[in-house]
């Protein structure tokens, strides 16, 4: 596994330094291989790789609007069932292209069920515009248009569960990541496009930009949102959740101390109720899905 | 060059993109200390990482934006980020 | 074969002829008839093609496009509020240079809501980059589908076109149409050849964005290829004609404009009415003629300008309006005439679906002669 995972998204992109989303990018062609044609929603990720004529991509690729792409997926699909050729289908969106704008055509790809993979790299924001909320911003994480203040603790709503809504129109497939754990998006990459049928994988996408640390701490983010419970990755298949990655649980703390999009419920002065609340939905996800590595007592 | 139909293009081109000139820190290879497992080469964002025919990572400084991400998550501490020298 | 068809489904026969590889369309009215005769031929295997029903007019043609670059021919139909939902989708089609061909069954737009006919629908599409041919009968509206194809496909365009005919007027209408059968079709329209696809052996990437550097030449190349499909009409056209003998080549049409004192210009089965009123009118020593415009987009400029020249005055019949401005098409008339002192009167009429006869355009004429002009004509004042 070593090594030259480069081959398909060529260097020379213009992702910041540190960019989770960039490594999605890598991560999902070297699982996927050659024979893949992507098609990608507006935001960073098509932005960073295709100012024309410099595209990153080396397999082909193909951008219509924000809110399309599986729309414009599902007509590739048919394309290539009518013409008798046999690549694999992978649509890419951000979470504002997947959890929002483009909930419409995600919904109606998945119900006619084409043979595709839909890959959310989820930032928790809409990065590209200026970390503005979308419908998969966390807790009281601070936006741009969800700012911190002092009759504010910043996004008041709770994430969308969208792997459930997707796993609810019927999908065979459908899991998270984080790019924390490289082996692991590879092989759910792979198994979605082993999959026949629209499948669905979102990915937790650290953005050091929008989310305020250091660009070297995207991985070390990415496993402390696992590690704490605020993020849980699993795998669902046939609407059943077949396997979770279990965990010694730490406290939200932990993971919220290190960004900045987080710092208004430590300072001026650390706000309990509120980290409090966010502990709470760590609860519920370790309670539903059953994360928690039990330590023996001694 | 003619430009392609429709905004569209052959790739090729991004390497005329040289993301080296965006560092500050650079991160420097330690080969000794170097286990082999290929977590740099694999982790790094801009995939400009590549193992030698003996397995050791060596870095393209052309594109290296020195996020620092190889040199925090290497298991064996064989890579530090020095301050850029221009 | 002579037949007596509804529009629509003399349409969906020619969609058929054209083996589109891919269909995906939202059900509108009056846009419906076309895509359920599709529907039931693709359910009898008389139509070999991928049929998706999508759940917006804006998947509809965002499936068109993603299959239209994977290399297939794709066709989709629709009208007003689904051509309006589309709207992001079709500057981003012709900017993507795909030759998708669709038909608009044309109806006005909302608010207030009105199935019924007119313009404004297509018009309102005017700058987005698509070649947009109008249809005077039923016969013309099944015959420009395959000229369309032919044109859009072309390596030297890559443009998408709209092939539109007015909504129940036509498109519900049971007329004689002369089918031409399949083995003419493919003689015309030979299988699609695409410039570029989506192809994993010669991987290309689509859609990239321009910058500063590059945006305005993209624009400037995408204009000339509108403007060279003018020829390329003309030549598909007289294609056309030899093999069938139907006249398409000219993207105007005149009918007893020669001697003319008043020039009626209108798009659309109104010119059917227009002329049944001149040969009235001819026949009472009225010198009307009638100018078709057969292509809006490109516009042909000096086709009308060269058909207009020796007249007196031109009344243009606008079943749209840019409000706040003027018709569409007289917009456009002032702009070919410019430098001449032929007075340009513009007259909308039959928005929403009203009903236009053909005493209706004797008196636009007598309006054109008395010089009053640029109004609603028709205008119900005692409910206003």
């Amino acid at each position: 596994m070593a090594g030259q995972t480069c081959d398909l998204f060529d260097c020379g992109h213009r992702a910041c330094g540190g960019c989770g989303a960039a490594l999605v990018s890598r991560l999902i062609l070297d699982a996927a291989g050659e024979d893949t044609i992507v098609v990608s929603s507006t935001g960073c990720m098509e932005v960073f790789s295709t100012p024309y004529p410099e595209t990153a991509w080396k397999v082909p690729w193909i951008h219509s609007l924000f809110e399309n792409n599986s729309a414009v997926a599902s007509g590739i699909v048919a394309a290539l069932k009518k013409q008798g050729r046999k690549e694999k289908v992978i649509a890419i969106g951000g979470d504002g292209a997947t959890f929002d704008i483009g909930m419409i055509c995600i919904s109606g790809a998945f119900e006619r069920g084409h043979d595709f993979t839909y890959i959310c790299y989820d930032n928790e924001a809409y990065m590209n515009t200026g970390i503005q909320r979308s419908g998969a911003t966390p807790y009281d994480a601070s936006t741009t248009t969800s700012p911190a203040g002092k009759c504010a603790t910043g996004n008041p709503l709770p994430k969308k569960d969208m792997p459930k809504i997707l796993a609810a129109h019927g999908a065979p497939y459908v899991a998270t990541a984080t790019i924390a754990y490289p082996a692991d998006i590879r092989k759910k990459v792979k198994k979605a496009l082993d999959t026949p049928g629209p499948c669905y994988i979102q990915i937790h996408a650290p953005c050091c930009t929008g989310w305020g640390f250091e660009a070297e701490k995207t991985m070390e983010i990415g496993k402390l949102a696992v590690e704490t419970g605020l993020w849980v990755n699993y795998e669902m298949e046939q609407g059943e959740v077949t396997k979770v990655k279990k965990v010694v649980r730490k406290p939200v703390e932990e993971y919220l101390k290190t960004q900045k999009r987080f710092r208004h419920l430590f300072r001026p002065v650390r706000n309990d109720t509120e980290i409090a609340k966010i502990q709470a939905i760590a609860d519920r996800n370790a309670e539903k899905y059953g994360i928690d590595i039990k330590l023996k007592k001694d | 060059m003619a430009l392609g139909v429709g905004c569209s293009a052959r790739p090729g081109k991004a390497r005329d993109n040289k993301t080296g000139s965006w560092r500050v820190f650079k991160p420097e290879f330690d080969h000794e200390k170097c286990s082999r497992c290929g977590l740099c080469s694999t982790i790094c964002p801009e995939g400009c990482i590549r193992d030698d025919e003996e397995g050791l990572p060596v870095p393209d400084y052309d594109y290296c934006k020195g996020c620092g991400i190889c040199a925090e998550e290497c298991p064996s501490d064989a890579i530090t980020m020095k301050q850029e020298e221009k | 074969m002579m037949e007596i068809m509804e529009g629509s489904h003399a349409v969906a026969e020619a969609v058929k002829q054209c083996r589109p590889e891919v269909i995906a369309a939202y059900p509108i009215t009056p846009q419906t008839h076309i895509v359920e005769a599709l529907a039931d031929m693709v359910a009898d295997c008389s139509l070999d093609c991928e049929y998706i029903t999508v759940e917006s007019e804006f998947s509809a043609l965002s499936a068109c496009l993603g299959a239209s670059a994977a290399g297939s021919r794709v066709y989709s139909a629709t009208t007003s509020q689904g051509l309006a939902l589309m709207f992001e989708v079709c500057y981003n089609v012709a900017g993507m240079r795909l030759p998708i061909v669709m038909s608009i069954v044309n109806r006005s737009l909302g608010a207030p809501l009105s199935i019924w006919n007119d313009q404004q629908d297509s018009i309102s599409l005017r700058d987005s980059g698509w070649l947009q041919y109008y249809a005077e009968d039923n016969q013309e509206a099944t015959d420009l589908h395959y000229i369309a194809y032919k044109v859009a496909e072309d390596h030297n365009i890559l443009l998408p076109a709209f092939v539109c005919f007015d909504g129940f007027i036509l498109s519900h209408t049971y007329e004689p149409v002369d089918m031409i059968t399949q083995e003419q079709a493919d003689r015309y329209l030979p299988a699609f050849k695409p410039y570029q696809k989506l192809d994993c052996r010669d991987p290309i990437s689509f859609g990239m964005y321009a910058t500063p550097d590059y945006y305005l030449e993209f624009r400037y190349e995408i204009d000339q290829a509108m403007k060279r499909s003018a020829a390329v009409f003309e030549k598909a056209g007289k294609e056309f004609f030899e093999m069938f003998g139907r006249d398409y080549r000219s993207p105007v049409e005149e009918y007893r404009l020669d001697d003319a004192d008043t020039a009626i210009v209108a798009m659309g089965s109104i010119c059917g009415t227009v002329k049944d009123a001149i040969d009235e009118m001819r026949d009472a020593g009225k010198k009307v003629g009638l100018l078709k415009i057969r292509t809006f987009r490109p516009f042909p400029s000096a086709e009308v300008k060269s058909a207009l020249s020796g007249v007196s005055r031109v009344a243009v019949l606008d079943k749209n309006i840019s409000l706040g401005a003027k018709g569409a098409v007289a917009l456009e008339i002032k702009d070919a005439l410019y430098g001449s002192q032929v007075p340009v009167l513009d007259y909308i009429i039959a928005l929403g679906g009203r009903d236009v006869r053909r005493k209706d355009i004797r008196e636009v004429v007598s309006n054109a002669e008395a010089g009053i002009g640029d109004l609603f004509y028709g205008l119900r004042t005692e409910v206003l």
